[in-house]
C-alpha cells in the first residue's frame, strides 16, 4: 500500500490514503459504475467514467479525451473504484496505463465495502476544468491475439484465464491455465494480500520472472483485475489480452475443452 | 422500526456460536501443498501420492489428473454458520461456484486444481474443518441422524457419541491404512438413519437394569452397498455405552488383520462377513472385545460431551403479519418436522441432487442464525440441509426468506426429492449422468406435485451412475443404476431399475425388475404410480404396494415383480436413431451417447 504523498508506486491504495486526500485537487478519484449509481452517492469528489463510455471510443485518441474531459492531466494521481470486485476500474486504470499515464492505481476496496466502513459519500458533482494529457502507447502492457499466438511457443511464456472454472473446463484458449477472478480477493478488499498472491503462483508453479498474459471473456476487465494482482507483488512482465476470448473465438483459433465431463450439471445455478 | 434496524438491534444473535471442536490442522495444508510439487517433479510416484492424496480427503476428478474433488468431512453433519460462509467463499475461489452435499453429510468441492487443494485446506482451518481421512481406507465421515436430539422415537440423543467417535477415530493410527474404507453411522431410532447398509450402524437404546436407567446402543455389523450389497446384522440385544469405544476398536482390529486387502472387488468389511460366516464373526467381535477391555494399557474412554446445546429462540424479526406467499401449505406439509420440543420444528431444505451455489450457501448462513435456536446445521443423508429449532411461529417468515433465495422447494420428506451420485459430472466411474437424471425427476414431481400426495409420501428414488452404490439406489422404493445398451451400433444410456428396497428395521435390497432407458426414465416411473392408483388398498401407500409386490403378497393385477416387468416392457423399446435422436443422448449431453470410465480410486 502506498500514501499519496509522491508518485503511486503500489498498484492499490488504501482507504485512509484516499480519505486524507480526497479534498485535493492533484487526486482524482474515478467511480465506474453506471451513472445512475453514480448519481445516486459516491465518494466526495470522484468523477464518474462507466466503463461502457471508455470502450464506445475504443481507441487510445478517444481514451485520451475522455480522462482529458475528467480533468485528468499528466502527473494527476488517479485513484479508480468501482463495485465489481475492482474489474471494471482495472481496466480502466489499465487504459491509463496504456496511453501513458504513469501515476493510477486501484483503490483497495469496493464501493459497497467502503460504505461498510461507514466512510463519508456525497451527491455532489464536483467541478472539473477540461485538460491536456499526452499520448505515449506502452504497448508493452497489451497483448493481441497474433502476439498471443506466438509468444505461447515460447518459454517462460504462461498464459491465465480469469473466467470462472465452468466457463474454462467448457473452453479456453489452449496451454492456458485457470485461475478464476475471485481467486485474486480476500475478505473485504478486491486483492489478496501479497504474500498469499504468491503462495498461490508457488503452488500453481508459476515463475514470477516468467513473462504472464492474462485474458477473460470479452473486454478484459476480470484478467484486468488479475494484471494488477500480479503487479502487485512486482511480477515485471504482465501484459493483457484485452480483447480476450471473444476475440479469439471470432478469429476461429484453435480451443481447448475438458472433455467427456457432464461438469455444468454439477452446478446449482 | 425497519427491518434492517430491528435485525441489527436484535439481542444476543446465535450467530457467534462456534463449534467444540477444531477438526483441522493447518500443517496439514502445506505439507500437502509440498507433497504436490514433489509428485509433479516426479519425485513421488502416482500410487504412493493417490494414497496420499486421498488419506487428505483429496479425491480424483473424471478423465484428467489436473482437478480434484474435495472432501469436506462434517462429523455427525452438525455445520455452523461461519463455516456454511467459508465453504460459499472457497467454492467461488477454488471451485465451479457451487457446492455439493453428500449422502454420507459431508460437503464436497468439485473440479479444484489439484494445486490449489492446500489453499482449500488452509481455508477449512479458518472455520475448524478438515478434509482429512474423508477419502481412502480410512474412517469415513462418522454420520449421526439429522433429527437425533429432536426425534419423537428415539430414547436418547447419540450425537454426542457420534461426534466423540469421530475425535477418537481421526488422526488416530488405528485407521490409517485400513483394508479398504470404514463407515459409522448413528441413527436417533429405526425410521431415521441408515445402520444396517453401513460397516458399524448404531440406534440409541436404554434400559433398565437393577432400578437404573442404562445408556447403550444396538449395534450393527457387515451391512454396506456396493457392486454387491449386505444388511448388517446385530451384534447383540444391547451394548452398553462403555462399550461402544471397545467395539469400535475390536472391530476395526479384526477388520485390520483380516480384511482381505487382494481383492479389491471385496475388500469391505462385509465381504469379511460374509465369508466368515455371520456367527463366528460374531464371536470373534465379542472375544476381541474382551481382550481389548483387558489390554488398555492405559484406560481410554471416548471424550462425551453430553453438555446441551444452548437453545435460545431468535427474536423475531418484525412482529408485523406479512401475507404468507403462495405455497407454503404444501411446503409446510412436505418439508417440516415436528420435533418432540413443544412449538419447534425440523425443516429439510432439499437441493437437487445435493448441488447448493455460493449465494445460498450464504444465505443459509444467515437464515441459520436468524431461526434456528440452536445456531447450526445438520447435513442430512438425502443430499439435504436440515435447519432445527425452528420455532413454528417463524416457519412463514421462513418459508419467505427460503422462497428468496430459490431454496424453497417443497417434497424435501417425499418421493420427489430424488437423490443421485455425481455421475458423469465429475467421477471417473461413472457410465452415466445419475447427478442430472435425479434433477430432472425431481423438477418433474414438484411441476405434477407429486409431493403433495400422500400415497407417495414414504417412497424414494435413488439413482446411481454406476453398479457401485455411492447413490444408494439398492434401498430406494424405486432404484435405478446407470449402464450402456445398444442397437446395432447405437449406444444409449440405460439404467437397471430395482423395486422395493428399504432401510428400516425391516432393511431390504431392492429386487431388478427391468432395464430402462435414461428417456424413458420418467414415463416408466409415472406408469408406475398410475398402477398403484389403480391397484390400490384403501388406506395403502406406494412403497407398501411395492413391498407387497417384491414380496409376492399382492393380490391385484400386478402380482409379482415378473407382472410389473411385463407391464412396463413397451415402454422401454428403443425407437430407431432416425425417428428419435434425442433417445440416444444422456442428460446434459447433446452428442450420440458413448462410455468412456477412468480408474476408480475408493480401494486405492
Amino acid at each position: 500500500m502506498c500514501s499519496l504523498s509522491n508518485e503511486i508506486t503500489h498498484p492499490t491504495v488504501d482507504v485512509d490514503a484516499i480519505r486524507s486526500k480526497i479534498n485535493d485537487d492533484s487526486v482524482r478519484l474515478i467511480d465506474v459504475r453506471r451513472e445512475e449509481d453514480y448519481n445516486q452517492e459516491h465518494i466526495p469528489n470522484a468523477v464518474n467514467l462507466p466503463l461502457a463510455s471508455l470502450l464506445s471510443g475504443d481507441s487510445p485518441e478517444s481514451a485520451v479525451k475522455l480522462f482529458e474531459e475528467l480533468g485528468i492531466a499528466d502527473d494527476t494521481k488517479v485513484v479508480v473504484y468501482d463495485d465489481t470486485f475492482g474489474a471494471l476500474a482495472s481496466r480502466v486504470a489499465w487504459t491509463l496505463q496504456y496511453i501513458g499515464h504513469k501515476n493510477v492505481a486501484l483503490l483497495e476496496v469496493t464501493y459497497s465495502q467502503w460504505k461498510e466502513l461507514g466512510l463519508k459519500t456525497s451527491t455532489e458533482k464536483p467541478n472539473i476544468k477540461s485538460t491536456k494529457h499526452s499520448l505515449n502507447l506502452n504497448p508493452d502492457i497489451m497483448a493481441t491475439a497474433e502476439y498471443l499466438e506466438n509468444a505461447k511457443e515460447k518459454d517462460n511464456v504462461v498464459l491465465i484465464d480469469n473466467r470462472e472454472r465452468l466457463n474454462f473446463l467448457e473452453q479456453h484458449i489452449p496451454g492456458s491455465i485457470n485461475i478464476p477472478y475471485r481467486t485474486l480477493a480476500t475478505d473485504g478488499k478486491i486483492l489478496r494480500t501479497k504474500e498469499s498472491m504468491k503462495n498461490l503462483l508457488k503452488n500453481r508453479g508459476i515463475p514470477e520472472d516468467a513473462e504472464i498474459i492474462t485474458y477473460c471473456g470479452s473486454v478484459g476487465t476480470l484478467s484486468g483485475l488479475a494484471y494488477y494482482a500480479l503487479k502487485s507483488i512486482g511480477v515485471p512482465n504482465v501484459k493483457l489480452y484485452v480483447n480476450s476470448f471473444k476475440e479469439w473465438k471470432k478469429l476461429e483459433k484453435p480451443i481447448g475443452k475438458q472433455e467427456n465431463a457432464a461438469y455444468w450439471d454439477l452446478s446449482a445455478e | 422500526m425497519n427491518l434492517k434496524m430491528a435485525q441489527q438491534l436484535r439481542p444476543s444473535k446465535s450467530a457467534s456460536k462456534k463449534p467444540k471442536i477444531d477438526w483441522s490442522r493447518r500443517e496439514e495444508a502445506d505439507n500437502f501443498a509440498h507433497t504436490v510439487k514433489l509428485y509433479r517433479q516426479g519425485k513421488i510416484d502416482h500410487d504412493n501420492f493417490r494414497r496420499f492424496r486421498l488419506q487428505h480427503g483429496a479425491y480424483g476428478t473424471r478423465m484428467t489428473d489436473d482437478y480434484a474433488m474435495v472432501r469436506i468431512k462434517i462429523p455427525a453433519g452438525q455445520i455452523y454458520p461461519y463455516q456454511l460462509e467459508k465453504i460459499a467463499q472457497l467454492s467461488e475461489m477454488y471451485s465451479i461456484g457451487s457446492a455439493h452435499v453428500s449422502t454420507r453429510e459431508n460437503v464436497q468441492l468439485h473440479w479444484v486444481v489439484l494445486e490449489d487443494v492446500s489453499e482449500i485446506m488452509h481455508g477449512l482451518a479458518d472455520v475448524g474443518l478438515t478434509s482429512r481421512e474423508a477419502c481412502g481406507n480410512t474412517v469415513r465421515n462418522v454420520m449421526c441422524s439429522p433429527l437425533s436430539g429432536v426425534c419423537n422415537d428415539e430414547e436418547f440423543d447419540a450425537t454426542p457419541y457420534a461426534i466423540a467417535t469421530a475425535r477418537f477415530l481421526l488422526r488416530n493410527p488405528l485407521n490409517q491404512t485400513l483394508p479398504r474404507k470404514f463407515k459409522f453411522n448413528f441413527s436417533c431410532c429405526e425410521k431415521h438413519g441408515m445402520t444396517r447398509i453401513t460397516d458399524v450402524g448404531l440406534i440409541p437404546q436404554i434400559r433398565e437394569l437393577d432400578g437404573k436407567k442404562q445408556f447403550g446402543f444396538k449395534i450393527f455389523l457387515g451391512g454396506g452397498l456396493g457392486n454387491k450389497s449386505f444388511v448388517g446384522h446385530q451384534l447383540e440385544d444391547f451394548t452398553p455405552e462403555e462399550d461402544l469405544l471397545y467395539i469400535s476398536i475390536a472391530v476395526l482390529q479384526i477388520f485390520d488383520r483380516m480384511g482381505n486387502r487382494k481383492n479389491m472387488a471385496r475388500n469391505r468389511m462385509r465381504y469379511l462377513v460374509d465369508e466368515m460366516g455371520w456367527d463366528k464373526f460374531k464371536n470373534l467381535v465379542l472375544k476381541e472385545r474382551t481382550i481389548v477391555r483387558a489390554t488398555q494399557s492405559v484406560i481410554i474412554r471416548l471424550n462425551i460431551n453430553k453438555k446441551s446445546n444452548e437453545i435460545k429462540r431468535p427474536i423475531s424479526v418484525s412482529s408485523e403479519n406479512g401475507s404468507i406467499p403462495d405455497g407454503y401449505a404444501r411446503w409446510l406439509k412436505t418439508t417440516t418436522y415436528k420435533q418432540k420440543q413443544e412449538g419447534y420444528r425440523a425443516v429439510f431444505v432439499t437441493l437437487e441432487s445435493g448441488d447448493i451455489t455460493a449465494n445460498q450457501l450464504r444465505a443459509m448462513a444467515d437464515i441459520t442464525k436468524d431461526f434456528s435456536a440452536e445456531g447450526f446445521a445438520r447435513n442430512g443423508f438425502s443430499q439435504d440441509i436440515i435447519l432445527r429449532y425452528v420455532h413454528e411461529s417463524d416457519l412463514p417468515k421462513l418459508y419467505s426468506r427460503l422462497l428468496e433465495v430459490g431454496l424453497a422447494n417443497s417434497g424435501s420428506l417425499t418421493m420427489a426429492s430424488a437423490v443421485g451420485c455425481s455421475g458423469t459430472s465429475s467421477c471417473n466411474l461413472a457410465l452415466t449422468n445419475s447427478h442430472r437424471l435425479a434433477k430432472e425427476i425431481q423438477r418433474k414431481f414438484l411441476e405434477l406435485k407429486l409431493d403433495d400426495d400422500d400415497d407417495l409420501r414414504d417412497a424414494t428414488i435413488k439413482i446411481s451412475g454406476c453398479p457401485n452404490s455411492c447413490g444408494q439406489h439398492e434401498i430406494a422404493t424405486i432404484g435405478f443404476f446407470g449402464g450402456g445398451a445398444r442397437v446395432g451400433k447405437d449406444m444409449y444410456p440405460n439404467y437397471s431399475m430395482s423395486l422395493g428396497g428399504r432401510f428400516d428395521d425391516k432393511s431390504m435390497l431392492g429386487v431388478t425388475c427391468i432395464r430402462v432407458p435414461v428417456k424413458r426414465t420418467i414415463p416408466v416411473i409415472l406408469k408406475i404410480i398410475e398402477l398403484y392408483k389403480k391397484n390400490k388398498q384403501s388406506d395403502d401407500t406406494l412403497s407398501r404396494w411395492i413391498d407387497r409386490i417384491v414380496h409376492g403378497n399382492e393380490s391385484s393385477e400386478i402380482k409379482s415383480v415378473k407382472d410389473m416387468q411385463k407391464v412396463l416392457s413397451p415402454l422401454v423399446v428403443p425407437p430407431s436413431k432416425d425417428d428419435d435422436p434425442d433417445f440416444y443422448a444422456d442428460y446434459g449431453s447433446d452428442t450420440s451417447y458413448h462410455t468412456v470410465t477412468g480408474k476408480g480410486e475408493c480401494a486405492a
